[in-house]
């Protein structure tokens, strides 16, 4: 009894402590799909850089164990019995969270989906981190920078029914007639299989031999495919860029199989979250056309789905990916 | 071949009998010593502690809407976890429960494309679940073959055809009025899934501890062979446990796809593991023969309890996880330290 007595006693201390810490802070909730994540912690680093931003906002961070919704269930439930003021979550579901999302509205709650979106009915707003063509953009973008000149770059894709590498490649075709010179001589596909990458990364060096620039909007292809540069002796010749995560191209960059490539960076995410969030609590409305405050991302404009896109993907080259290589 | 799938059970319950003299009693200890050290009066105190921990560490705990939304936690899998109990009792054990879920819900999905009605569709899910519970129960009683492993293969099994049938798609579009078997409350914050919770453990209740069969379930746990022996049609027993498995898997694939309203391949993975730990700290011997459903009725609260307490702190989900293995560890070691102190 006497243990139980002290655990009690400590309790209600820890409580009263953080009670009086919490009484006028808003509280901002952001929900990942599982604790443990480099990319998410790196997300909530960016919220609370927010939250110091703003000031007078405690930011809770977090999620299940694993990426299921019905731990998200579990973690959104007790939120919104802690009557917190924001939910901004990172779906593993885009439906299955709904009924929860809308019990949440229902009792005051502002809820956003950032990152993995939430069907429309279930939240007031979803932040992307980019939006398609901004993506298909950039992948060719990185490709153009590095060659002046021109010439023939290849794309080795997931697998032919990965639904997004099929809209980037085609939102890339759209804008390919604004960079002269660069002719997209073939698309493969490595089914985001790292040995199956790696072999259509050979192909392609052995089929087309004035390729200079292999673009993998994959994480898996674009790692495959730098190895598959490097263990041919064509660094510096061939560049491969794309979609990829710092902590695996860290290598290939400093080697020079990749010169640059882009992905969302999570700590403006994270951040944005939080800012959408704040505005949310302060009285902005959200809805089709409205435009709310991002802080330092400058404003997110709601289409008519109320998504939005944060901005361009972030650049990551050998000046700033020794900062991120350790995050995510 | 009578006794495959008993092995388990035959072989430790044979060693216990070796190593240590079993002690027969002239005289029961004293009623209220009796009703003191059982398990159950244990596992009230662990819930009752929680509670109390739990109303002084979050001021938000003892809100009646709360506690509501936190008995979402655990009455789907306790539902399950009922049927499993009287299946471990028997000595056998049911791993594709999640996986059964994952096919009802899937099943109940593509029928509700096709515009199948609220009735028709839980005709369909009972359907499912009785033919995945007969799938088991044949492999097991009439093949012969032991319940772990053939669990574990119609897990993947199950969930696999939900796969195939769904990929990376999911049903969303059910019958508006599905939702009230997840979401609707029969009386202010009593919702139909607890009312439905405390009536399936009343009958599992009734059918455990008061009935023929009840008692046929627990005397093929503890002897297989005897019982066998004693004219009791072993194999039907337990081909009709795991038909009850797989109609409670059924119900609670009906309750979790109303309360998420959607169906997706993944739908209640891992489950199985939260069933059996609820089934053991409920004080189901792991190996057969003794158990009761109030044990398992309050360890469904006991860990329903303890997720929404840490959820109410923000504690992570990890140091959930690392406190119910610790958990398990000590309910299973706890009785056989006790056993050897008693007799050393």
């Amino acid at each position: 009894m006497k243990i139980l007595f002290k655990l009690c006693t400590a309790a209600l201390v820890s409580v009263a402590i953080a009670g009086t810490a919490q009484a006028q802070d808003k509280r901002i909730a952001l929900v990942v799909k599982a604790l443990g994540i480099g990319f998410f912690e790196a997300a909530a680093k960016g919220g609370e850089e927010a939250a110091a931003e703003i000031g007078g906002v405690e930011v809770i961070y977090t999620g299940p164990t694993d990426t299921t919704a019905e731990g998200q269930i579990e973690v959104i439930n007790s939120l919104i019995a802690q009557k917190v003021d924001a939910i901004a979550v990172s779906a593993n579901d885009q439906d299955a969270l709904v009924p929860t999302l809308k019990k949440a509205m229902q009792r005051g709650i502002k809820v956003i989906s950032w990152d993995s979106g939430v069907a429309p009915d279930g939240r007031m707003l979803h932040l992307n981190p980019s939006s398609n063509a901004l993506i298909g953009n950039m992948i060719i973008k990185l490709a153009a920078d590095h060659l002046p000149d021109g010439g023939d770059v290849a794309v080795l894709s997931a697998s032919a029914t990965a639904t997004n590498q099929n809209i980037w490649i085609e939102e890339m075709g759209k804008v390919q007639d604004q960079y002269k010179g660069i002719n997209v001589v073939a698309t493969v596909y490595g089914d985001d299989l790292a040995d199956k990458s790696y072999r259509e990364a050979e192909g392609l060096m052995k089929t087309h031999a004035d390729l200079k620039a292999i673009i993998a909007p994959s994480t898996v292809a674009i790692v495959a495919a730098s190895q598959a540069v490097s263990d041919a002796g064509k660094t510096g010749e061939i560049n491969v860029t794309g979609l990829g995560l710092p902590s695996e191209m860290a290598g290939h960059i400093e080697s020079g199989a990749s010169k640059s490539f882009a992905i969302w960076n999570p700590i403006d995410l994270g951040y944005s979250a939080v800012m959408l969030a704040n505005s949310l609590i302060d009285g902005a409305e959200a809805g089709p056309g409205a435009e709310l405050d991002m802080g330092r991302m400058g404003t997110l404009t709601l289409d008519d789905n109320s998504e939005g896109a944060m901005s361009d993907p972030f650049v990551y080259d050998e000046s700033n990916i020794d900062d991120f290589k350790d995050i995510f | 071949m009578d006794n495959t799938g008993d092995g388990i059970t035959g072989s430790a319950s044979g060693k216990e009998a070796g190593s240590t003299l079993a002690r027969i009693p002239d005289h029961l200890a004293p009623w209220w010593k009796r009703a003191l050290l059982n398990w159950e009066s244990m596992l009230l105190l662990v819930a009752a502690t929680i509670f109390m921990i739990n109303s002084f560490a979050s001021p938000y705990f003892l809100d009646p809407w709360n506690l509501s939304d936190a008995t979402f936690n655990f009455t789907e899998k306790a539902m399950i976890a009922f049927a499993m109990a009287l299946l471990i009792i028997s000595g056998e054990i049911d791993l594709s429960v999640a996986s059964i879920i994952a096919l009802v819900s899937t099943a109940m999905g593509f029928a509700a494309q096709l515009g199948v009605g609220i009735p028709g569709l839980v005709f369909v899910a009972m359907c499912v679940g009785l033919l995945c519970g007969a799938f088991n129960g044949f492999l097991v009683t009439i093949m012969g073959l032991p319940s772990i492993v053939v669990t574990i293969g119609t897990m993947s099994l199950f969930r696999g055809i939900s796969y195939i049938v769904l990929g990376d798609q999911a049903y969303t579009e059910y019958p508006a009025d599905l939702s009230y078997f997840g979401q609707g409350y029969v009386w202010w914050v009593i919702s139909f899934e607890l009312v439905l919770f405390l009536v399936t453990a009343l009958i599992f209740g009734i059918l455990l501890h008061k009935t023929r069969f009840g008692r046929t379930v627990t005397m093929i746990g503890n002897n297989p062979t005897g019982a066998l022996y004693s004219g009791i049609r072993v194999k039907r027993v337990k081909f009709i446990l795991f038909l009850l498995t797989g109609v409670m898997s059924a119900v609670a694939a009906i309750c979790l796809t109303s309360r998420l309203g959607s169906t997706r391949p993944s739908i209640a993975f891992g489950w199985e593991l939260e069933i059996v730990t609820i089934v053991v700290l409920g004080g189901v011997n792991i190996l057969g023969g003794s158990g009761t459903i109030p044990g398992v009725v309050i360890a469904a609260f006991v860990l329903g309890m303890v997720t929404f307490g840490f959820g109410l702190l923000n504690v992570p989900g990890i140091m959930m996880s690392i406190f119910v293995g610790l958990l398990l560890i000590l309910v299973i070691a706890l009785p056989r330290i006790w056993a050897r102190l008693a007799s050393g």
